[in-house]
């Protein structure tokens, strides 16, 4: 059994027709990303998975091991072991670096694991500790990224989304954000990326997914999509364009709609 | 006389920063200013005074009764009617606080009508002390170290306790306490059961001094609500220095220049602040990305 299945979710952004129904099954251990353009609806199904879209989804069913969580609160979705790294950061500006991990465990009475979790996520950010007692919002944006996934990681999750991760960060920086995404899935937690960078995400992930319009358009372990002819054009941005006698281009055309 | 009006100013002064501090506290939360907050602690002040003269009982008994009510009060508020509006704007939510402090104000008139009670009071505003050349009554004291203490409670509760820490993380970010399991309507409706709390402290350490009736806290809200303006609507600490600030300065121009317009100056206080300062005295915010 999957741990997350999602069926068929139709989402509706107020008037705008987001997920045009959308399936996804991802397995325990498992490390996924979901690409696409902007727009495509790739943050719309995290959105939707955490409940923060009201009273959707309007079609489809999303279960967690085994159960039914569509359209319940995100606090409670969070507390059954889903944990998301909203885009954008999202910390809490005025709070010390400390207390916004300790808000990550908010759901959670156990002081002694919660201890532990210090030490761990001081040990795969080493500048958190530096910055402990620093308001978050005095973070650069590096750190306060480094701050969410720690503050996601503090609730003990089962399954982790990330949205977006890279953005406005230096490349030296993805590359150490990155490395850790890899280092906590291969601790066993299940992952699920949503990415603008196609590049580093396939480097990391298992499996790749290119939504399009709100649907699905394609769908591979990432090696292959890397790999992928298509995928190399419009997402990786390598485009071989044929001049046979320097007078006809012939350029690929393709569309998934 | 200086040193006379100072001592005034402080002890009404207390009383501003009670209010301010009730105000902020759920300004900060849902970005509304409460203009019920004078109304419920008029009405808690009441239940304190029910207790007391029709019940018989002791003052701890009705006070602490009364504080009971209070924070019921404001969580019944927020439960029932704050929570049922429907992607409500800050427009319909000013509104829902104004329709409570008619509907409050509706029932206090009814049910104790228009006369002015005298509010009984453990401590007296005559027994007096002397402080050089002014003189400070036991109440004056009472009132500040009760305001102080509680400032004190808040400052701790904010900075230790995890509801505390959860309750300014939803302050800070809404979607982000919800994503980390922080259920922000119960947090609301904690602080509206604390603010109406406080509310209800400064509503019986102003009914001695005043008359008990409907409109006990109709001028003490809305010099509250200057203090907060003036100290800054996103601070604890600012508002209820602002509180200070307005209750001497009030007293000052009552004692010197004029005791009639003695009420403008709150207002004269906003204005200016508006114009010169409008995130108040003491607010260091970050500004909010949009």
């Amino acid at each position: 059994m999957p741990l997350l299945e999602i069926k068929n979710i139709e989402t509706f952004y107020r008037l705008i027709y987001a997920l045009k129904g959308v399936s996804l099954a991802l397995d325990e251990g498992t490390n996924t990303t979901i690409l696409g353009n902007n727009g495509a609806g790739k943050s719309t199904i995290l959105k939707t998975v955490m409940g923060l879209i009201d009273d959707q989804p309007d079609k489809g069913t999303i279960e967690f091991m085994g159960k039914r969580i569509d359209r319940k609160d995100p606090e409670d979705i969070v507390r059954l072991g889903i944990s998301y790294v909203p885009e954008g950061r999202e910390v809490f500006e005025e709070l010390t670096t400390r207390e916004n991990l300790l808000m990550g465990a908010y759901r959670r009475r156990d002081r002694a694991g919660i201890r532990e979790d210090f030490r761990r996520i001081y040990d795969y950010f080493s500048v958190l500790e530096e910055r402990e007692d620093q308001l978050a919002g005095t973070l650069s944006g590096g750190e306060q990224q480094m701050l969410a996934i720690g503050r996601a990681l503090m609730n003990k999750p089962r399954l982790l989304f990330l949205d977006e991760p890279s953005l406005g960060l230096s490349p030296l920086m993805v590359k150490e954000i990155f490395d850790i995404i890899k280092m906590i899935n291969s601790e066993g937690i299940t992952i699920l990326l949503v990415e603008q960078n196609a590049r580093m995400a396939l480097k990391i992930a298992h499996f790749g997914l290119i939504l399009e319009n709100g649907r699905f358009v394609m769908k591979g372990r990432a090696e292959e999509l890397l790999e992928d002819e298509d995928v190399k054009e419009f997402y990786l941005g390598i485009k071989q364009t044929e001049s046979a006698k320097g007078y006809q281009r012939w350029k690929r055309k393709k569309r998934w709609r | 006389m200086f040193l006379q009006l100072i001592v005034s100013g402080i002890s009404i002064g207390s009383i501003y920063a009670l209010v301010a501090l009730a105000m902020v506290i759920i300004y900060k939360t849902s970005e509304v200013p409460n203009f019920a907050q004078g109304e419920m602690a008029m009405l808690s002040t009441f239940v304190a005074f029910m207790l007391l003269a029709s019940f018989g009982q002791p003052f701890v008994i009705s006070f602490a009764g009364a504080l009971v009510f209070a924070v019921v009060l404001g969580v019944f508020l927020e439960f029932v009617f704050l929570r049922r509006a429907k992607d409500p704007n800050v427009l319909s939510l000013i509104l829902i606080t104004l329709g409570f402090e008619m509907m409050i104000y509706g029932v206090a008139s009814w049910k104790w009508g228009a006369e002015q009670q005298s509010f009984p009071f453990p401590v007296s505003d005559f027994d007096i002390v002397n402080l050089g050349p002014a003189v400070v009554s036991y109440l004056n004291i009472v009132t500040l170290l009760v305001t102080l203490f509680l400032m004190f409670i808040l400052f701790l509760f904010f900075r230790y306790t995890k509801v505390g820490i959860a309750m300014k993380a939803t302050q800070q970010n809404m979607l982000a306490a919800r994503i980390n399991g922080i259920r922000a309507n119960r947090i609301l409706s904690i602080t509206w059961g604390m603010s109406s709390l406080i509310g209800a402290v400064a509503g019986m350490m102003l009914a001695p001094i005043a008359t008990l009736d409907p409109n006990l806290m109709l001028d003490p809200l809305l010099k509250g609500f200057a203090s907060a303006v003036l100290g800054g609507m996103t601070t604890l600490v600012g508002s209820a220095l602002g509180g200070y600030i307005l209750g001497i300065i009030e007293t000052l121009f009552g004692g010197y220049i004029s005791l009639q317009f003695k009420s403008i100056v709150a207002f004269l206080i906003i204005v200016l602040v508006l114009c010169f300062k409008p995130s108040g005295l003491f607010a260091k915010h970050y500004v909010r990305r949009v």
